[in-house]
């Protein structure tokens, strides 16, 4: 019984608007301090890969894009799911706030890939099984974001895009899997749990700061934006003509 | 510091196109969702604080 409660609580726009409020600049801190580490060890202070010399700095980016935008996709499937199946409004919106974040780091980790691939492989693009599914994923981002803008009732758009983005939920692990299921092009796990990691401990411990401060980033972008959201679907209620009323007299936020 | 000098620095071992196009392209779209994302705040905040204070002039008219 307290346990239900406390999840309503939480699941309330009214209680969560400031409770996310607080949150923001804590994450908007670490994102920040631990950006500022990651890249000083991973520009200066990291010596060159053997093989691939310095173009291997790209892993510092490389990496947690596109970490983070598997994880924000299935993150983005699981509050669809929960929205749709309990008829929860804010995990409805959670979904739609983490998308296009997402998307961006899915465009890094293309980008990324790319001008890694030239020097390393020799081609900017190869149609293999890790780079297509990978592609494939920046399209249920883009067909999520449209699907959800194109109906203009909210609740309608997030049932419809609930589904789109469940159903591509099938694809994140065929594209964590298709180094071992295919012969492909891309290497195959570098760093993966349960196994001793195959690269040097200060490049893996930068690259675990940038990871970090990936998802710091992640979480203060999402909740900025699933806030907008929140006032945005929110603005007939009082607690919102309350809080902006008390915002715009006292210049606060 | 692995670099003795800001050139070499530069010269990332000669792989300067593909490092800073990637950390370049990287910085511009994460910075660029953080401006348009407070930019869309600042402009909702503004939009319904306008309405809810003519909401509130309006009932008060009445």
């Amino acid at each position: 019984m307290a346990k239900s409660r406390f999840w309503l609580y939480f699941s309330s726009p009214k209680t969560f608007y400031p409770f996310s409020g607080k949150l923001i600049p804590w994450c908007v801190g670490v994102a920040a301090v631990l950006m500022a580490v990651g890249l000083y060890m991973g520009l200066l202070v990291t010596p060159p890969d053997y093989r691939m010399g310095d173009s291997y700095r790209i892993i510092y980016i490389h990496v947690p894009a596109v970490w983070m935008s598997m994880i924000i996709y299935m993150v983005m499937a699981g509050w669809a799911a929960v929205g749709l199946i309990w008829n929860v409004k804010l995990a409805e919106m959670m979904a739609g706030a983490l998308a296009p974040t997402g998307a961006i780091f899915t465009v890094i980790g293309l980008w990324t890939g790319a001008l890694w691939g030239r020097p390393t492989w020799g081609a900017y693009w190869v149609w293999d099984a890790r780079l297509t599914t990978y592609l494939v994923m920046l399209f249920l981002y883009m067909g999520y974001i449209a699907l959800r803008s194109a109906i203009d009732d909210p609740r309608r758009a997030s049932k419809a895009s609930a589904l789109l983005a469940i159903v591509g939920g099938i694809n994140v692990p065929i594209i964590y899997f298709s180094v071992k299921w295919w012969n492909t092009l891309h290497q195959p796990f570098t760093v993966a749990p349960g196994q001793e990691s195959k690269i040097d401990p200060t490049m893996l411990w930068t690259m675990m700061i940038m990871v970090i401060a990936f998802w710091a980033y992640t979480l203060a972008v999402s909740l900025i934006r699933v806030r907008c959201d929140i006032l945005e679907r929110e603005k007939n209620s009082s607690w919102v003509a309350e809080l902006l009323q008390g915002s715009s007299a006292g210049n606060k936020q | 510091m692995i670099w003795s000098s800001w050139s070499e620095f530069i010269e990332m071992g000669g792989y300067a196109g593909f490092v800073w196009w990637s950390y370049g392209v990287t910085v511009v779209f994460m910075v660029g969702e953080v401006v348009l994302l407070s930019k869309r705040k600042r402009t909702i905040i503004q939009r319904l604080g306008r309405f809810i204070r003519a909401d509130r002039s309006k009932r008060n008219a009445e």
